[in-house]
């Protein structure tokens, strides 16, 4: 054919220009998977590898008739300890919790930090520890001759397990892992009800009038308000404003630790308004998707509206429901910069004992260790990042399981 | 269907014809009546918490403002932000919003509307199943973890890069770049609904006209899904200027005037939260000073995500 010929290398052309803006496109989803590679690979980086750690005492040379260290039963411990401090601190010990009333695991641990007092001077990645162990070795006999490397996981049992600690040897996430737990139930206990009920209006009662819509319009907007505006509201109103009921003074039980308004409850009022657009948004999809025909059914037996909502419309869209709830409250777990403006402490060592104590939670703990400049801090950090993810990577795939179930159901 | 012991008695009861149901429809019900009141209630809550947010953020600032210190004239005119010494123009705080959000929009608009396509136009169905999980565990990261991100990888990255002396271990650049991959899915995830959208029968139109399929995606889909892309595009901007974790760990702790992003320069959040992150007294200067920065803030994203609605309101191509 004639025509064919000018076309010919034209068509040829275009078919090349788009292969190689497919593979642009392409590039990008990639570009998008290797940044997510990076920040795991930076995480597990951090968390694990070989340290530098001195010890002030040889843990060794404690031991008894051959029993190491970690064995001894509570009562050699303590008389360790006693050998080792001064008397007057061991009073001070005494009096913040007398020996007789303490268990063993907070014995150790005062041995650990009073007594063989471990040190690190220096940490490595793990990549480096794997791939350039020898390099590494050699450069610490240099540095640190006295110290004793090893390879040192910071993510342990014992990091859950103990709480804040100025030092880094021995600091955990108990105390943020609680203040989180704490804060996050009273959001769910606030934002769910108000959350659901506001969306069952919405969807169910709302007539189509000026007030229903600027109730709709302004939660769509809420949702688009960055987070830190409601740290200030929070700490405006519930820390400064209502400070009488969010210390406890008005219900007569101000936690001894608590810092004016500053605390569990506050932070957990904030976070409740802070996902309660989310949340709706979420809940009003679920009711949406719930068909006419069973209301309609419904009503045809003579159920009123309520009896309608209550019996048909709610069953058939709680999973909906419980996904989107899932998904705002694993929004509210990483949330960190309100939680800073509405006054998480910096340092607590003390687990939260109800929603009057001081806080902080896991993500504010993360932000301050990050913040700090020695290398020690940097892999608490990481440690702790990690068990964030893994909470929320847990909540997520119940999620995701939840959505599966449902979405065969129907 | 569980529906039997319930509603029993309503059955029985709508048996005796006609009049039973009208008196049925007069009697009062009080209690369906207090719950669609409770119900309501929790609807007005968004309303109260909007004009609460309204109320502190507008009272504190009056306070600033009517402070003897403070000028309209010199908050928006001059370019030193110094509480210590009572300076307080807002320019560099406000510069450095716009250097971190331009530096996060310049990375995730062009990659994000890139994999929407991609998404949309050319993956198969099992691709796809496969991709968007990732995208979404991208999304789903708390924007700390990438403050972390930020500082102890793209920082040291750009180092090595540029050369230590160049980029200082807080800076602009670094921030930007990991805020741009934090918003990357937020980008994909709208544009590529406003693509999937577009019906089919636009596609197979051009096709049948012999065009190719990059041709069918940028010439045809594309134009038809502007107004979700548009919005898409400001809803990122709206969030990378609220966004405030990353910018906090990885920017800078100091106000900076300056346009080189290998420089610190504190952002407003940035600001904000180190303030609050300190020993504050209440009705201090530094106090209300933030409110004063957290209503400028809440202006700038309310009337991003407004001109967003309003984008895809008018401008939103019906299709039958």
């Amino acid at each position: 054919m004639t025509q064919t010929g000018p076309f010919n290398p034209q068509t040829a052309r275009r078919h090349r220009v788009g292969r190689v803006w497919s593979a642009l496109f392409l590039g990008a989803i990639i570009i998008a998977i290797i940044a997510l590679g990076a920040l795991l690979y930076n995480i597990i980086d951090e968390s694990f590898g070989l340290a530098a750690i001195e010890n002030r005492v040889d843990p060794d040379s404690l031991a008894i008739e051959g029993v190491p260290l970690e064995d001894l039963s509570k009562e050699q411990l303590t008389e360790i300890l006693a050998a080792h401090v001064s008397a007057g601190l061991l009073r001070r010990f005494e009096n913040d919790q007398p020996f007789a009333e303490r268990d063993r695991a907070s014995v150790y641990a005062l041995v650990l930090e009073r007594v063989v007092e471990p040190q690190i001077q220096a940490t490595w990645s793990l990549t480096d520890s794997l791939f350039r162990r020898e390099q590494v070795l050699t450069e610490a006999a240099e540095k640190y001759p006295q110290a004793k490397v090893e390879f040192r996981s910071w993510l342990t049992p014992t990091f859950l397990r103990m709480p804040q600690s100025s030092k880094p040897e021995l600091a955990g996430v108990r105390t943020a892992v609680l203040g989180s737990l704490w804060t996050i139930f009273i959001t769910i206990a606030l934002a769910f009800p108000i959350g659901v009920g506001a969306a069952i209006y919405l969807e169910e009662y709302a007539a189509d009038n000026l007030v229903n819509r600027i109730i709709q319009t302004n939660i769509n907007n809420l949702a688009g308000v960055p987070s830190i505006i409601y740290g200030m509201l929070g700490l405006a109103i519930f820390v400064r404003g209502l400070e009488p009921l969010t210390s406890g003074a008005m219900l007569g039980v101000v936690d001894a630790t608590t810092a004016n308004g500053r605390t569990v409850l506050s932070a957990g009022l904030t976070l409740a308004l802070l996902i309660l657009p989310l949340l709706i948004i979420n809940a009003q999809e679920a009711i949406k998707a719930v068909s006419n025909s069973l209301r309609e059914a419904s009503y045809g037996l003579g159920a009123t509206r309520w009896q309608t909502i209550w019996y048909h419309v709610l069953p058939n869209a709680l999973p909906g429901i419980l996904t989107g709830t899932i998904l705002a409250i694993s929004r509210a777990i990483g949330e960190t910069a309100p939680l800073v403006v509405v006054g998480a402490s910096a340092f607590v060592a003390l687990d939260p004992s109800g929603p009057f104590s001081k806080f902080t939670t896991l993500p504010i703990q993360i932000y301050q260790w990050t913040t700090r400049p020695q290398d020690q801090y940097r892999s608490l950090a990481a440690a702790a990042i990690l068990v964030l993810l893994v909470l929320l990577l847990s909540l997520n795939a119940t999620a995701v399981l939840l959505r599966n179930r449902y979405s065969r159901s129907v | 269907m569980t529906l039997t012991t319930d509603h029993a008695p309503a059955l029985s009861n709508a048996r005796p014809a006609t009049q039973a149901a009208t008196r049925l429809q007069k009697r009062l019900r009080l209690s369906e009546t207090l719950i669609q009141g409770f119900l309501f209630l929790c609807g007005a809550i968004s309303i109260i918490t909007t004009i609460g947010i309204v109320y502190v953020l507008g009272r504190e600032s009056m306070l600033f403002f009517a402070s003897p210190e403070v000028t309209l004239v010199e908050f928006f005119g001059t370019t030193r932000w110094q509480p210590a010494i009572l300076q307080f123009g807002i320019w560099p705080l406000m510069n450095a919003t716009f250097m971190t959000s331009a530096i996060a929009l310049l990375v995730a608009l062009p990659l994000g509307l890139s994999a929407a396509i991609y998404l949309s136009e050319y993956a198969t169905p099992r691709t796809r199943s496969v991709l968007k999980p990732i995208l979404e565990v991208l999304a789903g990261v708390p924007t700390v973890v990438y403050g972390y991100f930020a500082l102890s990888f793209m920082t040291p990255l750009l180092r090595t890069i540029f050369g230590a002396n160049t980029v200082e271990i807080y800076n602009t650049a670094s921030a930007g770049l990991v805020m741009g991959i934090l918003i990357l899915p937020l980008v994909t995830s709208m544009s590529e609904d406003a693509l999937s959208a577009v019906p089919r029968s636009l596609r197979e139109a051009a096709y049948a006209l012999g065009a190719t399929r990059l041709e069918t995606a940028v010439k045809v889909v594309l134009p038809a899904a502007l107004s979700g892309i548009t919005a898409a595009f400001i809803i990122a901007a709206s969030r990378a200027i609220g966004e405030t974790m990353i910018v906090a760990v990885a920017a800078g702790a100091g106000p900076n005037f300056t346009f080189n992003p290998f420089k610190a320069a504190e952002t407003m959040t940035g600001h904000i939260v180190r303030i609050s992150g300190g020993d504050l007294s209440y009705d201090s200067i530094d106090y209300n000073s933030i409110f004063a920065i957290g209503l400028m803030l809440f202006f700038m994203t309310l009337t991003l995500n407004l001109v967003s609605n309003e984008v895809v309101r008018r401008f939103r191509e019906v299709y039958e």
